[in-house]
């Protein structure tokens, strides 16, 4: 959920766009980052570990723990917390360590 | 192609902007190298108001000051900011290696200042890796920079500075906090941000730890106990929180993997918060011509990290021979105004880490074995 009125701060989120999370379509803005747009939606599962196969969220959010890696627009471990929204990108959740598509 | 820099700086933070400004004032001419997507630092996420004295904008919000020193950084002929500009090495023959814009790019700098900051701490509990266990970094960044109410309900670890105004972030953002929870068995932060939060009904408890989270997939609630005077768990005293988020404020600690890498002489302090790499007056590591300034070299308040950066900054100009008269009085006076911030309580810890440093680093220069 967006803040709408808070205290202190004005929120310039730029352009209202659409994107794919898993193939599925959901808005986001152009000034946010993936993560920030995902977490707006609800989505807190951002991938999935290597070994376990445990759910992987945000931690850092400053793009510093590899923590929120994902796969945009086929190209895998892209940090989501430092990366921002752009129309019409394919996100998807990432199992382990992501494979580099050749295409 | 291998880009040329009078004076390199790794990180556009609080000490990093504060340096490339106190570098370019002499005439030297700076490049910037940022790996978000915006300068500022951690300041862009920072609503509260700082302490200090005026010099360090005591009294102003962390994200005015964080835009004041990106706007003259901008205005700044002699600066150029990369952003989304991840440096990834420095190599013995000067070159430094950046990743930006999805290009691997090649810059030869006269002089680095490394104020890459620090990263957050973690805590180890069966659980801690659910979905909806942030470092409170990310919880700021969340709502104070992009606007998305982080949690509906949060239990906080941590009653330092970071986690009471943290705390206190959170429920300006809507999200109720479910309580603060810290091992010492006293508050760590100043009292002033523990009573703000404690009037609006959020109980602070020392002496409690994390027991583990538990969840579906996603964090739902958080079992925590008492600790004794060991800081063991006593059994028996676990209590269950449900709470969809929880937040660590357990500290920083130090982002030195490039003064590892450029082989710094590096040393655990504890009261540095971690390993730091050695500095002279100058705050230039063992490796001639990388300076290192701000949380990287030891965790303290951002607004000594901008006098670090300050310091640092005017020291490579000089190096590089740019109004050795004035940059020496500059020098001095940043190193007046550092002590003067380390002069209160807070400040006998860092003082007692840099002389434990500056004393290794002069055992080191006497050239005895150290092994």
């Amino acid at each position: 959920m967006r803040i709408d009125q808070h205290p202190i701060l004005e929120f310039d989120r730029g352009e209202k766009v659409s994107f794919f999370y898993n193939g599925q379509e959901i808005e986001g803005y152009t000034e946010e980052t993936i993560a920030a747009a995902l977490h707006a939606a609800g989505v807190r599962t951002l991938g999935h570990s290597p070994e376990l196969h445990r759910p992987r969220g945000l931690f850092c959010a400053i793009g510093n723990c590899s923590s929120c890696f994902m796969t945009v627009d086929g190209q895998p471990n892209v940090r989501v917390c430092v990366t921002k929204v752009k129309a019409g990108m394919h996100v998807e959740e990432q199992e382990g360590k992501g494979v580099i598509r050749n295409d | 192609m291998i880009r040329e820099a009078e004076i390199l700086v790794i990180g556009g933070g609080p000490a990093g902007l504060c340096a490339a400004a106190a570098a370019a004032s002499l005439g030297a001419r700076v490049l910037v190298c940022e790996r978000d997507y915006v300068p500022g630092g951690q300041l862009v996420k920072q609503t509260h108001k700082f302490f200090g004295s005026e010099k360090q904008y005591a009294g102003d919000r962390g994200i005015h000051i964080g835009r004041l020193l990106v706007e003259n950084a901008l205005a700044d002929p002699n600066i150029e900011i990369l952003t989304e500009a991840t440096v990834l090495g420095i190599y013995e023959d000067g070159i430094v290696t950046v990743l930006h814009d999805n290009r691997h790019i090649k810059i030869r700098p006269q002089k680095t200042i490394v104020t890459t900051g620090a990263s957050e701490k973690f805590l180890a509990f069966p659980g801690n890796d659910l979905p909806g266990i942030y470092g409170a970094g990310a919880v700021q960044t969340l709502m104070n920079v992009a606007g998305v109410r982080p949690a509906e309900r949060v239990l906080m670890v941590g009653a330092g500075n970071i986690g009471l105004i943290v705390s206190y972030q959170l429920m300006q953002a809507g999200v109720e906090v479910a309580g603060v929870i810290e091992a010492a068995p006293k508050i760590g932060g100043y009292l002033v941000h523990a009573s703000k939060i404690r009037r609006a009904g959020v109980p602070i408890r020392t002496g409690y730890t994390v027991k583990e989270a538990h969840g579906n997939g996603k964090l739902e609630g958080v079992t925590i106990c008492k600790l004794d005077d060991n800081w063991q768990q006593i059994p028996g005293t676990e209590e269950e929180i449900a709470c969809d988020t929880l937040c660590l404020a357990v500290g920083l600690t130090p982002l030195t993997e490039l003064c590892w890498q450029a082989g710094c002489e590096m040393a655990f302090i504890r009261e540095l918060s971690g390993h730091v790499p050695l500095v002279d007056e100058n705050l230039e590591t063992t490796v001639s011509g990388i300076y290192a300034a701000g949380d990287v070299s030891g965790i303290e308040e951002a607004s000594s990290a901008m006098v670090e950066g300050r310091l640092a900054g005017f020291a490579a100009a000089e190096s590089l021979g740019y109004e050795a008269e004035r940059a020496r009085e500059l020098k001095a006076a940043a190193a007046a105004e550092l002590s003067e911030l380390r002069s209160g309580p807070a400040g006998a810890r860092i003082l007692a880490g840099l002389t434990k440093a500056s004393g290794l680093l002069a055992s080191k220069k006497g050239g005895q074995a150290v092994c």
